[in-house]
């Protein structure tokens, strides 16, 4: 293997044991959507008798969308909060003393959040199908589900890796969290996009997270739509946060 | 001894559940205005100790008094008269020094005006006058203790308990540390009980030392006497001529009997004491050998802790000493 | 030399606040969160005063309660890590060596959350009426919207110190926040009980006693003077305080284990 290869692997498999071996960072991420798809699906399922909501999966599909694609952008966050808290306990500098390929580490933590999407995704699969959710979109929808989704938990995960990097510390929690919570509820999270209503109505539109939300939605339900757009977006945004944490690790090489 | 200001144990015992007995059984006296040093690895009991003499552990057998009050039956009398620096100096790191003395010195019941007169007075003499309105966040672990000490102190106690004041200090902080509990005893007759990891800081600063290792005490005393009680100094001499090593090992071993030294040199103990090095230099000047070195050694109250439990204090503990007090509550 | 356990209080009290306030890392984020989502909330699920039988036609005013809900939260937190830290750090031992009496700490502690609560309150309470939010009782009603949402903040708080005095653990304390967080959703926060259409969800949002705390505050802003709701947000909000702050102190007096 290259010395990008084993860098990658070995930050990710360390990453993930110390996740997976502690019940306080692996009990949230898994309690955390399975909340979100009970409050939504179950809580709130009469919205579907609003007038002029058709969605033809039902709400449970409906909502799993959302679910899902945040379950998957919180994975990101997660080995965001991962990377600054290697950076407050001295584990990072020696992470970056002993790498001999440090790009290779942008890549380990982006396996990492993968690692961790596959975990809480098949939660919220299994807790989905267990509510009964309908799923009419073919072997080849539900593969462009899953591909979107791992783009979007890219994402975060490059967003975080690159805040972090340069911020070094968990007090920067908060601005790695807000912005992907105002980005995913900025969007038609509980109703179509036809029936939002007030400033969200005018903002939504304008955010990547309506075009994943409502290609994702159209996966489940068999009727793709707007597939290029949420693709190209989804491409585009990785990128250019891949760039934003590669000057990350830059900043933070020449900083220590 | 149970003066007014002294401290009295007997069979004091604690036992922890799942039956850990973190001491067992220990008797000792301290005297008013003394200063008594507690000596003892990491997991020895002499946490255990303080939190009980200063009634925030009940013990579970024998009784201690401290000056004259019961720290069983009399919790807050005994409060009232003591001061007390607990391990790692907890304070508030989004307070003030300032902050702190309002806090404790109101909950003593002192009144605005005196706590801040008492504060003043107290930070001036720690040296903290100038970073009195900063954080605590900012303190170096010098001025964190400094500042627990100032804090024990805000209503004159009489008794003053320091557990383990130094650990993690720079020789610098840890002299002025000293100067200033010495200082306390000498001029102000506060009887200090202190616990301490350090042999120098026991030799130098208590008047007596009382040696604690697993819960029971194995030796009391001054430090000289301890020291004098266990043994005696030893000469060590390193020849200039590497090859003259045997010759030297003949004419020191007619001081005594031979001492662990370094690898080029040859040590003894001195039976007849430290006056005997200047027949132990004749001798050698006799014998025609240079020396590139003569070194005495006093015996230490390492010495000491060895003769009485066969190990050495430096790394005799295993735990820290916190571990005593997680077992406490379920 | 002794001290009335008002004015140990009050000395808690005052550090408690200025600790949190001294956190902005802490303070700004969880003062703004709920205000954020209430925003989003009240455009994003506003179409749900669609549904026949929703009261009211706004969202938002549906919604208000929801920011004090979380408030309460932010107290259980606040009140429940402070403690906890000071149990870890010793800094309770120096308090101990004190006359100071373990009710004060404990009521200390929690006057200073709510306070911070209470202050939140007002924030949101503040925003959400120039946001448009009407309070169909009045100011009368505000006030009492504010009453409850500070006896709430007591009822968290409390189980947030038991917690904190149980263990001693702020780590313990903030695996609380999840279960909090879990039981706040699985009541008619989102959606009058009425409108829940899954039975289970609709059973246990009935038996959910943060379903009636979120009613009777609600009462106040859209159905108006409404006794029963007001009686029985109030009734589980002091019964839940008695018996949190209860077992708060007594586990706290076994921890306190000074003579």
């Amino acid at each position: 293997m290259t010395a990008f290869g084993q860098v990658a692997v070995a930050v990710a498999r360390r990453n993930l044991l110390v996740t997976f071996k502690n019940p306080a960072l692996i009990l949230p991420a898994a309690i955390f959507p399975l909340v979100f798809l009970l409050a939504f699906a179950g809580g709130l399922s009469n919205l579907a008798n609003v007038p002029g909501f058709s969605f033809p999966s039902g709400y449970t599909s409906f909502q799993f969308v959302f679910v899902f694609l945040q379950s998957a952008a919180f994975g990101g966050v997660f080995t965001g909060f991962a990377v600054a808290a290697d950076y407050e306990s001295g584990f990072a500098r020696r992470l970056m003393l002993a790498a001999p390929n440090r790009t290779g580490l942008i890549m380990g933590y982006v396996l990492a959040g993968v690692g961790r999407f596959a975990f809480t995704a098949s939660i919220v699969t299994i807790a989905g199908l267990a509510a009964g959710m309908q799923v009419d979109g073919g072997v080849v929808e539900l593969g462009g589900l899953l591909v979107l989704a791992v783009l979007v938990n890219v994402v975060a995960t490059l967003f975080g890796v690159g805040l972090c990097m340069r911020t070094q510390s968990m007090q920067s929690v908060p601005f790695l969290q807000i912005p992907v919570f105002l980005i995913l509820f900025l969007a038609p999270v509980y109703v179509p996009l036809d029936l939002l209503d007030g400033w969200i109505k005018a903002v939504a539109p304008y955010n990547p997270a309506t075009a994943f939300l409502e290609t994702g939605r159209g996966f489940i339900s068999g009727e793709p739509d707007h597939v290029l757009v949420a693709f190209a977006a989804a491409g585009a945004m990785v990128a250019l946060l891949g760039f934003y944490a590669l000057r990350g690790l830059r900043k933070a090489e020449a900083g220590g | 001894m149970s003066g007014s200001n002294g401290i009295v144990v007997s069979g004091l015992r604690r036992e922890f559940r799942g039956g850990i007995k973190a001491v067992q059984g220990i008797d000792l006296e301290v005297a008013p205005g003394e200063i008594y040093g507690f000596l003892g690895p990491n997991g020895a009991g002499k946490s255990t100790t303080v939190l009980m003499l200063t009634t925030l552990l009940p013990p579970t057998g024998g009784s201690a008094t401290v000056a004259g009050f019961d720290v069983a039956g009399q919790g807050a009398q005994v409060r009232r008269v003591i001061g007390a620096a607990l391990q790692e100096a907890a304070l508030d790191n989004y307070l003030t020094a300032h902050e702190h003395f309002e806090l404790q010195a109101g909950l003593h019941g002192m009144a605005r005006k005196q706590r801040r007169a008492r504060a003043v007075e107290l930070l001036e003499r720690v040296g903290l006058t100038d970073a009195a309105d900063r954080k605590i966040g900012g303190y170096s672990g010098g001025m964190r203790r400094r500042l627990d000490l100032a804090l024990a102190l805000v209503h004159r106690p009489r008794v003053l308990f320091l557990d383990e004041p130094t650990t993690g200090l720079d020789p610098q902080s840890r002299s002025a540390l000293w100067e200033e509990v010495g200082r306390l005893a000498g001029d102000e007759g506060v009887t200090v009980f202190l616990t301490t990891q350090y042999l120098e800081e026991a030799d130098v600063l208590a008047d007596r030392v009382g040696i604690i290792d697993r819960g029971r005490i194995v030796a009391e005393g001054t430090p000289n006497a301890l020291k004098a009680a266990i043994g005696q100094s030893s000469v060590e001499a390193v020849p200039a001529d590497p090859r003259d090593r045997e010759r030297l090992a003949d004419v020191l071993s007619r001081f005594g009997e031979p001492a662990s030294a370094s690898p080029k040199g040859v040590a003894v103990r001195l039976g007849g004491g430290t006056e005997e090095l200047v027949d132990v230099v004749r001798a050698l000047d006799a014998a025609e050998l240079s020396v590139a070195g003569l070194q005495v050694h006093e015996p230490s109250l390492d010495d000491v802790f060895l003769a009485k439990t066969g190990r050495s204090l430096e790394g005799a503990g295993d735990q820290p000493a916190a571990e005593e007090r997680a077992a406490v509550p379920a | 030399m002794s001290t009335s356990v008002a004015t140990q209080v009050g000395f808690i009290a005052r550090r408690s606040v200025r600790r949190t306030f001294r956190q902005p890392a802490v303070l700004v984020p969880t003062i703004a969160f709920p205000l954020f989502l209430l925003a989003v909330n009240a455009s994003g699920l506003d179409s749900a005063t669609n549904l026949p039988g929703f009261p009211g036609d706004s969202y938002l005013d549906f919604a208000i309660v929801v920011t004090f809900m979380q408030g309460a939260l932010f107290a259980a937190t606040t009140a429940g890590t402070e403690l906890a830290t000071d149990i870890e750090s010793g800094f309770l031992d120096r308090l101990q060596l004190t006359p100071l009496r373990a009710v004060a700490i404990l009521v200390g502690q929690l006057a200073g959350a709510v306070t911070v609560a209470l202050g939140g309150a007002a924030v949101y309470l503040a925003v959400g009426l120039i946001a448009g939010v009407t309070i169909v009782t009045g100011v009368g009603g505000a006030l009492v919207l504010l009453g409850l949402a500070t006896l709430i903040g007591v009822a968290f708080g409390s189980i947030g110190a038991f917690f904190a005095a149980r263990t001693g653990s702020s780590q313990a304390v903030q695996g609380l926040f999840p279960l909090l967080f879990v039981t706040f959703f699985l009541s008619s926060i989102n959606l009058p009980r009425e409108l829940i259409e899954i039975d289970w969800f609709r059973t246990v949002a009935g038996a959910n006693p943060v379903s009636y705390l979120v009613e009777g505050m609600r009462s106040l802003v859209i159905t108006g003077w409404d006794a029963a709701a007001l009686l029985r947000g109030f009734g589980v909000a002091v019964a839940v305080s008695i018996v949190g702050f209860a077992a708060a102190a007594s586990s706290l007096r076994t921890r306190m284990a000074r003579t």
